[in-house]
């Protein structure tokens, strides 16, 4: 028995699925997908393609594009799929470095004035956001690194891990894009956290946060002080940083219980609203499906995210249930910060709303997470009950 | 169990614990996710009827007004910098179909080069809001206005815009004194108050322009307009008035400006003159310029390119961030140290050989005079500029002691009130060597020191405010280039202004200013040939700060050296003796000797500040309450 649970010794294991005395196998099993996941997923997107639709001025060369870069991410997702627990675990820490290498590359190319410094363009060739990369590399190394010891973490370990953390989120800090820095720090911290960390050390971490809060204000650029401040009293600068807030806040409002319909969005049409079709589509879907409409896709997520943590918890190694688990809480907390920044409860930081914000990079991650889901549940060594 | 955890993994204990936790995590998700229900309840369900209201209203659009931006005036009210209409290019981009289009299209009508059209599309992203006109090109001229209401219908979205733009009549006169404004570039955009510059196109990027943006700017107004629904301005509701920058009334004297850059022409230098009892700059030239206003419409790459290529520096602030070797202009400000700490008394004498030796060293520290000048006192020791003795004083001094005492004359300070990007120099000390070298200070440092050679560096207008203190017998002004700002006086005692200096007699001051009138007057004075026929008393000290050094016992020779490798030319001075008007400092670059190729300069500032710009009227202008007899003088010419 614990030969098959040891992460590393498992690996012979896992290389033939088949190996064991199985029950037959479905079609989904076969292609390693997860057909509940994969069905909540497609009727997401497909409603985020609707509100697109809307938000976007009704272009249809938009909606298309969207369309199109959905039809990449799910290749890219059933490609992830494919690969077993034992692979990812193998990867975890190439990924990682070259993910830190990229983004000092990054910071090096920004300073010499190369073009902006999230991205890493090689004319021609390709332009590539090393940040989000580290979305999922973060998870993986923390998880790998987790799970070669006996669980919960301790102290020691706890360290490599605030060492493994924090590069990565100074270099994206430093870009200086803090939303992104403490999404991908987030995802760490649940890896940890599903790893059974005890309480006491949660709570004494907790307060050492709370007392490093002014260190990180006097550390940040006025632009975000700026947000915050705005997030308080949002009137005070109507023109300026408040202008995002006081727009979606008035179009949500205004959409009421059962919304003005599609397409008849008054803010969202007459383009009082900023960033309509990226990060503020909330405001466009809440002014136009009203709060029935937002509380049928709060509901279509949180179905997502029962269902990931269903698929996380029923993963047989350590390894791939802190993975999964940690990247479907992260998911959640992406749906969380967009829709509490539309409603004004949380700083505007530039979180896209997952699945339904027109771009690209930011849905091919998403579901080369969820693909990784997919994987962890679908290698399951099947053995005899 | 839990001892078994320690040495071994627990797969049965780690999935328990994990569905705890997941469980957890759940409920947590689900309270957040109440959280963001009860808000979109409490806005769209509890305050609907607010926003509704609020909704409708948002046909009503807040637009900002630009302030109008402050001028700026010489000290006799002439204008040094103004805003003229002219009318911009700019562009809304909710209000293009296709903006690629748009933008080759608007390049084929004002037949401007290809490249332009990614300058175009960088400049439509930078703005705050959506609606906002982006500006995409100013000053155009009456061809390119006509060409474009010809195609106005082809163009949706692109107007042309009547606009205040910065003009600086005396462009090449003031450019490094007055500085420039220019666009507001994204990273300037981030951290400005966005509210305030919601309708501002330029900043100032230096000199006045930028030390006194934010009372320059003014403050924006607002429109509110109602549009129809497609954003487009109908009529207008409400309006705040922006409340204008305030004008600005420098200390400058625009003729004597002039005169300092006609001075200058065709060489590099500096020239700072102070008014000492007030501290007003009145003249801060450096030459060559440029010419400001190509910076304000924005000038294109090659003409940039070539001003900051250009091995004569023309960028370049050589008054406020030129940094040279002080030379034997030092030399007052060393015989005030050695008078201050007892070291020497005015009528002590040193004998001059032609060379200075330290105890137990073989060098010999040369005089500029071969065969030496004999028996030297103070005053003739500053006459003649004479070398021998401001080693000995050196050497009797010490580093420290001359560091403290320089330092009270602003050397190595900020010391200016409101002139932006002044640099701070070099004023060595030991602990500055340790820092910077490692290595402890050598007694032949400060030698080259005491005649303001080795690591000693100056600007010219630290020179300037250190001579203009001097002429105060030790009064400490902060120089300064405001003298109004709006109506608002600036007050000659500001707060953070360097200690008055004393000495342990008075009359020493008298000591020290008599050696440098001996300089202008004197039948030994170095710069004696430029004293000719002075109306008024003047004291003054030449310098000749060398670029390259020499190595031990050789001879320099001009014709031998390289332009570029000549000795700077320096001249301080202040005049009138008794009651100083004018403190000038003097720098021209690869000139040669400071007496020969300075003094002239600084001599021609004086004459044309005292018996020009201030004959026969009385003082106030110059900064004094009293008329003094020189300017009588000056009618007699």
């Amino acid at each position: 028995m614990s030969r098959v649970d040891l992460p590393m010794g498992g690996r012979d294991a896992m290389r033939s699925p088949l190996s064991g005395m199985s029950r037959r196998r479905s079609i989904w099993e076969r292609i390693h997908l997860d057909p509940w996941l994969l069905g909540l997923l497609l009727v997401l997107m497909l409603a985020g393609l609707g509100v697109l639709y809307s938000a976007g001025g009704q272009s249809l060369d938009l909606v298309i594009g969207q369309a199109w870069r959905f039809g990449v991410a799910l290749v890219v997702m059933v490609v992830v799929a494919q690969f077993s627990p034992a692979t990812l675990y193998r990867w975890a820490l190439p990924a990682y470095l070259v993910g830190v290498l990229m983004l000092v590359a990054v910071e090096v190319m920004g300073d010499m004035g190369m073009g902006a410094q999230r991205w890493l363009v090689i004319p021609g060739v390709i332009r590539f956001q090393p940040s989000e990369m580290m979305k999922l590399a973060m998870p993986l190394v923390v998880s790998a690194w987790l799970c070669r010891h006996p669980l919960p973490p301790r102290l020691r370990e706890l360290v490599v891990c605030v060492a493994l953390v924090g590069v990565p989120v100074m270099l994206i800090a430093g870009q200086p894009d803090l939303g992104t820095s403490l999404l991908v720090a987030t995802s760490a911290v649940f890896v940890i956290l599903l790893a059974g960390l005890s309480w006491r050390i949660i709570c004494a971490l907790t307060l050492m946060m709370a007392a490093a809060l002014p260190l990180l204000w006097m550390n940040m650029h006025d632009y975000q002080r700026q947000r915050v401040l705005t997030l308080l009293n949002p009137q005070s600068d109507p023109l300026g940083a408040g202008w995002n807030i006081i727009q979606s806040t008035t179009a949500l409002g205004s959409g009421g219980l059962w919304g003005k319909g599609w397409l008849q969005g008054t803010q969202s049409q007459l383009e009082f609203l900023p960033e309509r079709h990226t990060d503020f589509i909330v405001a466009v879907l809440g002014e136009e499906f009203g709060l029935v409409g937002m509380l049928v896709f709060l509901l279509l997520y949180l179905l997502i995210v029962c269902r990931g943590l269903w698929l996380a918890s029923t993963a047989q190694e350590t390894f791939g249930r802190l993975l999964a688990g940690s990247i479907i809480l992260t998911f959640f907390i992406y749906v969380f910060v967009n829709i509490g920044m539309v409603s004004g409860i949380l700083p505007v930081v530039g979180v896209p709303l997952p699945l339904v914000s027109f771009g690209g990079t930011s849905s091919v991650t998403l579901l080369a997470g969820f693909g990784i889901l997919m994987a962890i549940h679908s290698h399951r060594r099947l053995l005899p009950r | 169990m839990r001892q078994q955890r320690d040495t071994l993994k627990n797969p049965q204990h780690e999935l328990r614990v994990f569905r705890i936790r997941a469980l957890m995590a759940l409920v947590v998700v689900l309270l957040l996710t109440g959280l963001l229900g009860g808000r979109l309840f409490y806005l769209q369900v509890v305050q609907h009827e607010m926003y509704s209201t609020r909704s409708e209203k948002n046909r009503v659009r807040v637009e900002p007004i630009p302030p109008t931006r402050g001028l700026i005036y010489d000290r006799n009210g002439k204008l040094l910098a103004e805003n003229r209409p002219t009318y911009n290019l700019t562009l809304v981009r909710e209000r293009v179909d296709d903006l690629d289009d748009t933008l080759s299209l608007l390049v084929d009508i004002l037949e401007l080069p290809e490249d332009k059209i990614e300058a175009f599309r960088e400049r439509s992203r930078q703005r705050q809001r959506p609606f906002q006109p982006a500006l995409l090109m100013s000053d155009l001229t009456e061809e390119q206005i006509a060409r474009l209401a010809v195609n106005r219908h082809r163009l949706p979205g692109v107007e042309v815009e009547a606009q205040l733009l910065r003009y600086y009549p005396d462009a090449k006169l003031m450019s490094h004194v007055l500085g420039y404004v220019g666009r507001i570039n994204s990273e300037e955009l981030k951290s400005l108050d966005s509210g305030n510059y919601a309708a501002t196109h330029f900043i100032g990027k230096t000199g006045v322009e930028r030390q006194y943006e934010k009372q320059l700017h003014g403050e924006a107004g607002l429109r509110k307009v109602e549009t129809n629904a497609l954003g487009r301005a109908l009529r207008e509701l409400d309006h705040t008035d922006p409340k204008p920058g305030k004008d600005l009334t420098l200390t400058l004297d625009k003729p004597l400006q002039k005169h300092a850059v006609e001075l200058l022409d065709g060489r590099r230098g500096a020239i700072v003159a102070i008014a000492p009892q007030t501290g007003g700059i009145l003249a801060m030239a450096s030459v060559p310029g440029f010419d400001s206003n190509q910076f304000v419409t924005g000038i294109d790459v090659a003409s940039y390119q070539a001003l900051r290529e250009d091995p004569n520096l023309p960028l370049f602030n050589r008054a406020t961030r030129g940094n040279y070797p002080a030379g034997s202009t030092i030399k007052p400000f060393m015989a005030f140290a050695g008078l201050r700490e007892g070291v020497i008394t005015p009528s002590e004498t040193i004998y001059d050989p032609g060379y200075y030796q330290l105890p137990n060293d073989d060098r010999r520290y040369r005089n500029w005079l071969r065969w030496g000048h004999g028996r030297v006192d103070l005053e003739r020791a500053l006459e003649v500029s004479n070398n021998t003795y401001f080693y000995s004083l050196a050497h009797d001094l010490g580093i420290d002691r001359i560091h403290d005492n320089l330092a009270r004359f602003g050397f190595g300070q900020r010391t200016a009130y409101d002139v932006y990007g002044q640099s701070a120099a070099l004023l060595p000390s030991r602990e500055w060597k340790r820092e910077r070298f490692g290595e402890p200070w050598y007694p032949g440092e400060t030698l080259s020191v005491g005649i303001g050679q080795g690591y000693l560096q100056i600007s010219p207008l630290q020179l300037a405010t250190a001579t203009a203190v001097l002429a105060n017998r030790g009064d400490w002004v902060q120089p300064r280039l405001a003298a109004e700002v709006g109506d608002e006086p600036v007050p000659v005692d500001l707060p953070d202004t360097p200690a008055d200096i004393e000495l342990t007699h008075d009359r020493w001051w008298e000591v020290i200013i008599s050696g440098m009138e001996a300089v202008m007057s004197g039948n030994e004075g170095t710069a004696r040939r430029s004293g000719v026929g002075l109306e008024y008393r003047m004291a003054g000290k030449s310098g000749t700060a060398q670029v390259f050094s020499l190595g031990k016992n050789e001879e320099y020779n001009a014709e031998e050296l390289k332009e570029r490798l000549r000795d700077h030319a320096l001249f301080t001075a202040f005049a009138p003796v008794e009651d100083p008007q004018i403190a000038v400092s003097v720098i021209v670059e690869n000139a040669g000797g400071g007496s020969s190729h300075a003094a002239g300069l600084a001599r021609s500032m004086t004459d044309f500040w005292l018996l020009e710009r201030n004959a026969g009227k009385p003082r106030e202008a110059a900064g004094a309450a009293t008329e003094s007899p020189s300017s009588e003088q000056g009618d007699a010419q």
